[in-house]
Parts: C-alpha cells; sequence; structure tokens
C-alpha cells in the first residue's frame, strides 16, 4: 500500500508522520500520535465520539483519511484547555454535570465548543440540533445542554 | 434532608463537583483501547455470515501470507487446551470458538492475530470459511414445536429446545381467585430484544508474562473480582492460577450489564497472550457490539389480573416465554433463573399470584443481560404497570384513582408480597400525589378532552412502579456460590486523609464523588481529602461489581460500616487524650468533644496523627478497617412517573411533550449526581419505548445490527426531563439509602406506553407493543380511520 509523507498542525503544533493512504484520522491521533483523548464508538459515523475539528469545522474522524488532514489544521480536546485555563465548555461539563462515563464528552465538547464559535448565544433548540451527531447514552442530554448555555453565558463578551 | 456536614467536609446531601471530572473533561481518562503496551499485538474476529451452519472447513494460509498476521487461531486451536467451550453464569455452556457449527448470524468463527489492527483486519478478509447451512429456529414458540430443528446437539440426551421451567406462588389459590373474579382482563404484551449499546464497545488488553506466569488482564468489565476468579476456575488447568492473575477494570465508557458477562473475545485473548506469550489487544467495533454481546429482555409475556367490581385487584398471573439464544448466558444471580422478575406485583396489594416462564434455545445470541435494570425488574414492572392501565380501562376508571385503591398502604411496610418479597420501605399514595400535582393532571385530563372534541390525539401515561435492587442477601443470592456482599476497605493516613478501595466498579456513576461522601458523612474528613480506588483487583477488596443497582445498597453501606468502624477506634484514642471515659465523649462531623465541656475536643485529624504518634498502650497503631457488607434485605426504590404525549395524525409519530419523574431512593448521597442518573434512566426508557429493537429475519439475519438501524436517541429526540423526588429512607440500610442508577430506565417505558395508549382508548385501542416507531402506530391509526 502506498505511504505519503503529512504534515498535521494539531492544537497547534506541527506533527509530521508517514501514513498508509487508508489510515483513519482517529488511528493517526490515537495511534500513530498517542493522544487517546478522542475515541471511537461506532464504526458508521454515528455516535460522534470521535468529533475533531479540521479547520474548525467538527468533523467524525472516523471517517476521514489522516492524508485528508495534509496541510490542515486539527484540534481535539487536548487541544481545549490553553496555559493551564480550563476552555469554558470544559468547566460547564464540569459544574453542571454534563458528563457521567466520560466517553462521548470530548466529541461532545468539541462539537459544542464549534457551535459557540459561529453562534454565541445558541438557543435550546439550536443546541440540541447542533448536538444530534454526538450520542450519548448516559446523560439523557439535559445536563449537556445546561453545560453548554454555562459555557455561552461564560464566553459572551458582556459576562467579562 | 439538609446536610449534617458543611460545605466544606461534604458529606451527604451535598451536590459536590465530580472528582473524576477533571480528567474526562481534558481526555485524559484511561479506558481499554487507550492502553498500549511494549510489543502488543492486536487481534481481530472472523464471524459467521450463517445463524445457523455447520463449519466445514476453515482456510488460513492467504491470511497467515499477509505481512504482519502471525496466527489464526479456530475452535480446533482452542481444543488442543479445552478452552473451545465455557460456562455460562447459568451452569449452560456457550462456544468461544465453534469446531463444529455456528449457532448465530456474527457469531466468533476464528481469530486473527497480527502486529497492528489493519493487519489484522486485513487477516480477518483472507480467511476462508467453508459453510454448510442448516435449519434456522428464529421463532422461540416454533423452537418449542414437536419436531422442531434441535440445537443443542453438542448436549447428550438433548431431543428439544426447552432449557428449563420456574415458576413460583401459588397456582391453584389463583385459579381460584380468577374464578371468583368479578372482572378479569388478559394481555399479550412482549418486550423484545434490545442492547444496551454503552457508547465505548467491550475489548480487553490480556498480557501473559510467560517468565513469572503472572497474567493481567485490562478489561471492560463491571465485575473484576468475580471475573479474576472465573479465570481462575474456568483456565486453571492451563496453568492460570489466581494469585496470578490480575484483573483491572480501568474507566468504563458505560456498562449498563452490557460489560458484566465474559465473551468469547475475552477469552481467546487471554489465550492467545497465554499461548504467545505477548500482550494481545481486542476492542471490537460497534457492529459486533451490537450483533454478538448479550442481548437484554425477548420476553413474550401472557399477563392476566383478576378485580373486584369497585377495582380492588385479587389476584394477578403472568405465563412467559423468554428467548435465551442458542445458550442461556443470562446474567442472573444463579439461583433466579428469570431474575427478579417475581416482583411484578410491583407497588399494589394484590393478596394471589402466580407466574410461570419457560425457556427456550434459538439461532440467536446467547443472553440476556440486564439494560440498565435489576435482573428483569423492567420486564416485571412493564406487564404490571400496563395492565393496571387495561384493567382501568375495562372498568372505565381513572388511572391514577385505580392506582391509588390499590397501592400497599404507607403504614403495611415492612411489607410481604404475594410471591415473597419484603419490601423495606415505601409511600406510594404520597409520590403519586405529589406528580399528578406537579403535573396538573385535572388540567390535562380537560385539555385532552377538547383536543379529542378537534380531532387532536393526546395522551397522559402514568406509572408508579416499585423496584428491587442491591443484591442481595447472601442467603438468597450468589453468583456460582460466591455470596453476593460488597466491600470497602478504608485507611486513614497520618495527615488525616484517607485512601478508600471497593469491590464494585464505576462506569460512570461517580464512585470516587459519592463513596467520598459516604466516609466524609461518617468520619467528618472532608471528601475533598479521600481518594477512592476501585476495580483493579490487587489493590481493591474483593468485591461483586456494578449492577443491579448494587452499589450503594451494598458497598455504599460497607463504606459507612468500615467509617464507622474507624470512628470507633478514633473515640478511644479521643478518650485517651482528653483523658475521659468513652461515654463521655460526643461525636459532631469531624471531632470528638467532652459533653459538657466542648472546648475540650479533638479534631479525627488529630486522632488519625495520634493513631501513628501516640496511641494509647495496648492498642494497634494505624486508623483503618475493611467491611464485608452482607445486607439483610434487598431495597425497593420506587416512583411516580407520568407521562404526556402528542401523536402526529399524518405519521404516527409519537412526540413526548412532558416527562415528570418523582423518585424515591431514600436518603440521597449526592442530589447532582441522583438527579444525573435519572435523567440518564429516563433516555434509556425512553429507547425501547418508542426507537430501539433488535430483530431477525426467518434466515435469523439481524436487523439492528448497527447504529443505521439501531436508533439510539439523540438530543432531538430527547425530551426536557422533569425530576422531583419523595424520601422514604430504607430502615435497614446504614445511611437509609436505597439504588437508584437504574430506577428510571424501569419506569419510564409503560408510562410511554400508557400515554400512547390512553391518546388512542376511545378508539378502541388497549395496547400496543413496543417500539411504537411512527410505522406502528400510523397503521394503527390507519386501522382505526383517524390517519391523515
Amino acid at each position: 500500500m502506498a505511504r505519503h509523507q503529512i504534515q498535521v498542525k494539531i492544537n497547534g503544533t506541527d506533527h509530521k508522520a508517514e501514513v498508509e493512504s487508508r489510515l483513519l484520522l482517529v488511528h493517526l491521533l490515537r495511534e500513530t500520535l498517542s493522544m487517546t483523548g478522542t475515541h471511537i464508538g461506532c464504526d458508521t459515523t454515528h455516535c460522534g465520539a470521535c468529533t475533531v475539528l479540521l479547520d474548525g469545522v467538527p468533523v467524525k474522524s472516523c471517517t476521514v483519511l489522516a492524508v485528508q488532514a495534509d496541510g490542515r489544521e486539527v484540534k481535539t480536546v487536548e487541544g481545549l484547555e490553553q496555559d493551564g485555563k480550563l476552555h469554558a465548555i470544559q468547566e460547564g461539563f464540569w459544574q453542571e454535570h454534563g458528563l457521567q462515563c466520560g466517553f462521548c464528552t470530548p466529541g461532545m465538547m468539541i462539537t459544542s465548543s464549534a457551535l459557540l464559535a459561529s453562534n454565541p448565544d445558541p438557543s435550546e433548540a439550536e443546541i440540541r440540533k447542533a448536538i444530534s451527531g454526538n450520542l450519548c447514552r448516559c446523560t439523557g442530554y439535559v445536563n449537556i445542554i445546561k453545560s453548554v448555555q454555562y459555557a455561552a453565558a461564560k464566553l459572551r463578551p458582556e459576562a467579562g | 434532608m439538609e446536610p449534617k456536614t458543611s460545605a466544606a467536609i461534604c458529606g451527604m446531601g451535598h451536590s459536590m463537583k465530580r472528582k473524576e471530572d477533571p480528567r474526562f473533561i481534558r481526555g485524559q481518562g484511561r479506558y481499554v483501547d487507550d492502553i498500549k503496551l511494549p510489543g502488543m499485538l492486536h487481534m481481530d474476529i472472523v464471524r459467521s455470515p450463517y445463524a445457523h451452519a455447520k463449519i466445514l472447513a476453515i482456510h488460513t494460509e492467504k491470511a497467515l501470507a499477509i505481512p504482519g498476521v502471525l496466527a489464526v487461531i479456530t475452535g480446533e486451536t482452542l481444543k488442543a487446551y479445552k478452552l473451545h467451550w465455557m460456562p455460562t453464569l447459568m451452569s449452560d455452556t456457550q462456544m468461544v470458538l465453534p469446531v463444529e457449527k455456528v449457532m448465530y448470524q456474527a457469531q466468533e468463527v476464528a481469530a486473527v492475530i497480527a502486529t497492528d489492527r489493519y493487519a489484522a483486519a486485513d487477516g480477518v478478509e483472507a480467511v476462508e470459511v467453508d459453510y454448510e447451512p442448516l435449519p434456522v429456529v428464529v421463532d422461540p414458540f416454533k423452537a418449542l414445536e414437536p419436531g422442531a430443528p434441535v440445537l443443542r446437539t453438542d448436549k447428550e440426551g438433548k431431543n428439544d429446545n426447552h432449557i428449563w421451567h420456574w415458576e413460583t406462588g401459588d397456582r391453584a389459590a389463583t385459579e381460584r381467585a380468577f374464578a371468583e373474579a368479578d372482572v378479569t382482563v388478559k394481555q399479550d404484551i412482549y418486550i423484545p430484544r434490545i442492547h444496551v449499546a454503552s457508547i465505548e464497545t467491550c475489548g480487553c488488553v490480556a498480557d501473559f508474562n510467560k517468565t513469572d506466569t503472572h497474567l493481567t488482564v485490562y478489561m471492560t468489565t463491571q465485575a473484576p473480582h468475580a471475573i479474576r476468579t472465573v479465570i481462575a476456575l474456568v483456565a486453571g488447568h492451563v496453568g492460570l492460577s489466581e494469585e496470578k492473575i490480575r484483573v483491572i477494570s480501568p474507566d468504563l465508557g458505560g456498562g449498563f450489564g452490557g460489560k458484566v458477562p465474559v465473551y468469547p473475545g475475552y477469552v481467546i485473548a487471554v489465550a492467545a497472550s497465554v499461548v504467545i506469550g505477548k500482550p494481545v489487544k481486542w476492542v471490537e467495533d460497534r457492529m459486533e457490539n451490537l450483533q454478538a454481546d448479550s442481548f437484554a429482555r425477548d420476553y413474550h409475556m401472557t399477563a392476566e389480573l383478576a378485580a373486584k367490581k369497585d377495582g380492588t385487584m385479587t389476584a394477578l398471573r403472568i405465563k412467559t416465554l423468554a428467548d435465551h439464544g442458542y445458550a442461556d448466558a443470562a446474567a442472573n444471580p444463579s439461583k433466579f433463573p428469570a431474575g427478579l422478575f417475581s416482583i411484578c406485583t410491583g407497588s399494589y396489594d394484590i393478596k394471589t399470584a402466580f407466574t410461570e416462564m419457560d425457556a427456550a434455545y434459538t439461532n440467536k445470541p446467547p443472553g440476556g443481560v440486564a439494560y440498565r435494570c435489576s435482573f428483569r425488574v423492567t420486564e416485571a414492572v412493564h406487564a404490571i404497570e400496563r395492565m393496571t392501565d387495561v384493567l382501568a380501562q375495562e372498568l372505565k376508571m381513572d388511572p391514577a384513582e385505580l392506582r391509588f385503591k390499590n397501592f400497599i398502604p404507607a403504614d403495611k411496610f415492612p411489607y410481604k408480597s404475594a410471591l415473597g418479597w419484603e419490601y423495606d420501605s415505601g409511600n406510594y399514595k404520597a409520590a403519586l400525589e405529589k406528580a399528578l400535582d406537579k403535573i396538573g393532571y385535572a388540567e390535562l385530563r380537560k385539555e385532552q378532552a377538547e383536543k379529542r372534541a378537534k380531532g387532536e390525539l393526546m395522551g397522559i401515561g402514568i406509572c408508579t412502579f416499585t423496584e428491587i435492587v442491591g443484591a442481595g442477601p447472601s442467603k438468597d443470592f450468589d453468583i456460582l456460590g460466591i455470596k453476593m456482599f460488597d466491600s470497602a476497605e478504608i485507611r486513614v493516613h497520618p495527615t488525616g486523609k484517607a485512601i478508600a478501595r471497593f469491590g464494585t466498579k464505576s462506569q460512570g456513576q461517580g464512585h470516587e464523588t459519592t463513596y467520598a461522601q459516604i466516609v466524609a458523612e461518617e468520619l467528618g474528613i472532608p471528601a475533598a481529602h479521600i481518594q477512592v480506588e476501585e476495580g483493579d483487583t490487587d489493590t481493591a477488596p474483593y468485591g461483586l461489581g456494578t449492577y443491579a443497582s448494587r452499589s450503594t445498597p451494598t458497598a455504599g453501606a460497607a463504606g459507612a460500616v468500615a467509617a464507622r468502624k474507624i470512628r470507633d477506634k478514633a473515640k478511644k484514642i479521643a478518650a485517651y487524650l482528653l483523658e475521659v471515659s468513652e461515654d463521655d465523649l460526643e461525636w459532631e462531623p469531624g471531632k470528638f468533644s467532652v459533653k459538657g465541656a466542648p472546648q475540650k475536643s479533638k479534631t479525627i485529624q488529630e486522632l488519625a496523627f495520634a493513631a501513628y504518634t501516640n496511641h494509647p498502650p495496648g492498642m494497634e497503631a494505624g486508623l483503618e478497617a475493611v467491611d464485608y457488607y452482607d445486607p439483610p434485605n434487598l431495597t425497593f426504590p420506587f416512583g411516580s412517573y407520568v407521562c404526556v404525549v402528542d401523536i402526529d395524525r399524518g405519521t404516527g409519530a409519537v412526540k413526548v411533550r412532558r416527562f415528570l419523574a418523582i423518585d424515591d431512593c431514600g436518603n440521597i448521597i449526592n442530589p447532582m449526581i441522583v438527579d444525573g442518573q435519572i435523567h440518564g434512566g429516563l433516555s434509556m426508557g425512553l429507547a425501547p419505548a418508542l426507537f430501539e429493537e433488535i430483530s431477525y429475519d426467518e434466515s435469523g439475519n439481524i436487523s439492528g445490527g448497527s447504529f443505521m438501524d439501531y436508533l439510539v436517541p439523540t438530543a432531538m429526540e430527547t425530551p426536557n426531563w422533569e425530576t422531583d423526588k419523595t424520601v422514604t429512607p430504607s430502615p435497614h440500610h446504614p445511611l437509609g439509602a436505597k439504588g437508584v442508577g437504574e430506577s428510571a430506565t424501569v419506569g419510564a417505558p409503560p408510562a410511554i406506553v400508557n400515554a400512547v395508549v390512553d391518546a388512542l382508548s376511545h378508539l378502541g385501542v388497549r395496547h400496543i407493543e413496543i417500539p411504537m416507531t411512527p410505522e406502528r402506530v400510523w397503521n394503527i391509526l390507519k386501522e382505526k380511520g383517524v390517519a391523515e
């Protein structure tokens, strides 16, 4: 199988790797680079546990090839915290009990952070729609929605 | 209940933020698939496309020629070690890998071991298997007909597909009560096969060290200690000895009962590691998880209820056929083949009852496990709560009124049920009154009447369930002979901080927080200073694990009792230091002081330090305790749920407009976590009521075998759950607490079905099977002439 040299900026750091054509982005992250915060929960792009941002857009990294990320920027859960300070979405999930087993949480937070980047004041319906590609089996979503609302309030400029 | 401890101590009743969250929100959880060991190999599994077929040959040459593929393990490989079959928890047997025939679609046929997961998957594609298809038995009723193909030909002398018959109650008295009844109702109810579908699938890393013959297994298991013993019992003959087996259950991405069984994949990975001497990782994908792991439910019930004209229930009778697939691999306590189904008299004072059940083999995966419920309690609750509404409809009574009439009165607890359980405590009337008041029941009925007049379909459903959780008293409950106690071990360090280890294993329930709060409650050491650990058999005390809402009733109780043992010793040290008798001391959270002289006191931290530096002569140093807690009874949490639905006449879609859950789980350790457990449980009750089902065509082909068509609810379908509580403490639990993790999964489905039937009752609809998909509902609307 053909191999390719790729360079991907992940959470602000450039990574070079030689990969098979078929290597999935999620396996580049988890296996090649040992960044295991991004999880795998299905094989049909339904559960969203593997969601990462590719050039700022949420994608399911189990259905993106590593070579497709060549020359692009990826953000994973490991990149949410900056300079020892939690991202508002991380704080929201902790404060509002937005997680239980924690397995869907990285993907759920990444998707939510993308929502807030484009829509700082989403309605409940908008939050539900945004996270509808991320399955959670533990929380019943109610506290996840509260977590996103917490983060939204915290991130809005008037909140300081 | 107001907390007894300060916010700084954070004992029971405080909504403490979870101690486990800082690692999860940073992506620093450690799940099985995150574990990478030096030299680790990967395993992938070849699965059967047929539901029933003879294996003629397995060709491995092409697979072995693929770079990176090291070995292909077949049933013949394992047969050489007598590991091709294994026992189930229910004293049946199931294949690890087949040598003669496959019994269900997606059954394990061979395993490929390779240097990475891509090579292992290539190897699976390259293994060629020759099959000769055999007649398939899918319907359990047909399985029991004379002349049906006998599936378990491995069992000598077995000439049918019947597994067992179980019955309980008074058959003759029940027959008499039915003969004498003013009114009887009868209904067939099917609870289909469903799957827990935790977002993390199952898997393990087996690491056998050939030099010191130690086996370490990192495994997605809810019961690591029991698994260690099972490995020792099943594989003792190949040299695995219990003192050299370490099972580690790391962070689990949900369990819900699906991570209780031993699946063939685990055993093959262990065998491969033992033979090769290198770590072997196996993690199933989602389709394997849905298609081959243990299912839940699959009960075909016929329920009958007898009553007087005024609605007083007099007798209950339920006959059930349980479809177990090709092996009875249910995860029940050993003496309970039908689990705790005999809770089926529910919250009602029914004097006479009889229930019987038969189990059948079919060409489906073995099971069944719970789906977030204490052993078979969901099936029992569905039956009684549906039948209560069927009876109400027959009598033209309001379903709430009928329930009030039949509730076990609050002053009759402890209550002995007709099928032999002693309910510890309850106040069902108070819970239903609160629910009806809070949701505005009378106004909803008015609204429904107005809507009906306009041709709109709106329904209100009630469920007033009683659960039975916390197995269990060792006189009745064991798994393979091991009594179902659970344990805690607490060590207080010289600086007054502590470590507490438990025999259970959290899968998201938040034990690191709630157990710390229990110890904080009893010792006054801040919960923030108590490190909780579970899941490592080398360090934690032996316990039976977390399922069936048993952690708080068993291990949580053990934590309280162990902490009290420590407090008793601390009191002796305090008496010594303060030079008074123990009787002169009084306790408030965190310190002992002298009665009448509160300025003379010693904090728990001072007493901990003294336990290592200045303890009384003749006393052992240190401050630690262990407790193996054998509960005197189960706990019986309960609740009153009200669901409001609107039905779209054009599509048949059911919309849950409101859902109010009043739960009573006794005294609460962490209100925030309890609320979260109920939210999750409600969602896992909504799922089978409206969306989820695993079914099979007549050839045994699965439908519902991937997330393409197994519909786990998203945020779009899940309503905004409304929750509240009543508090009726358990009289026998040291903290007055009851289990709570599963109440809502048990209580929600009948509330939703009752609401949908209620919306259609004026059209003569009396029952609807689950899942109530738009297609199923629309067909009823069409039949009744109201579809748009």
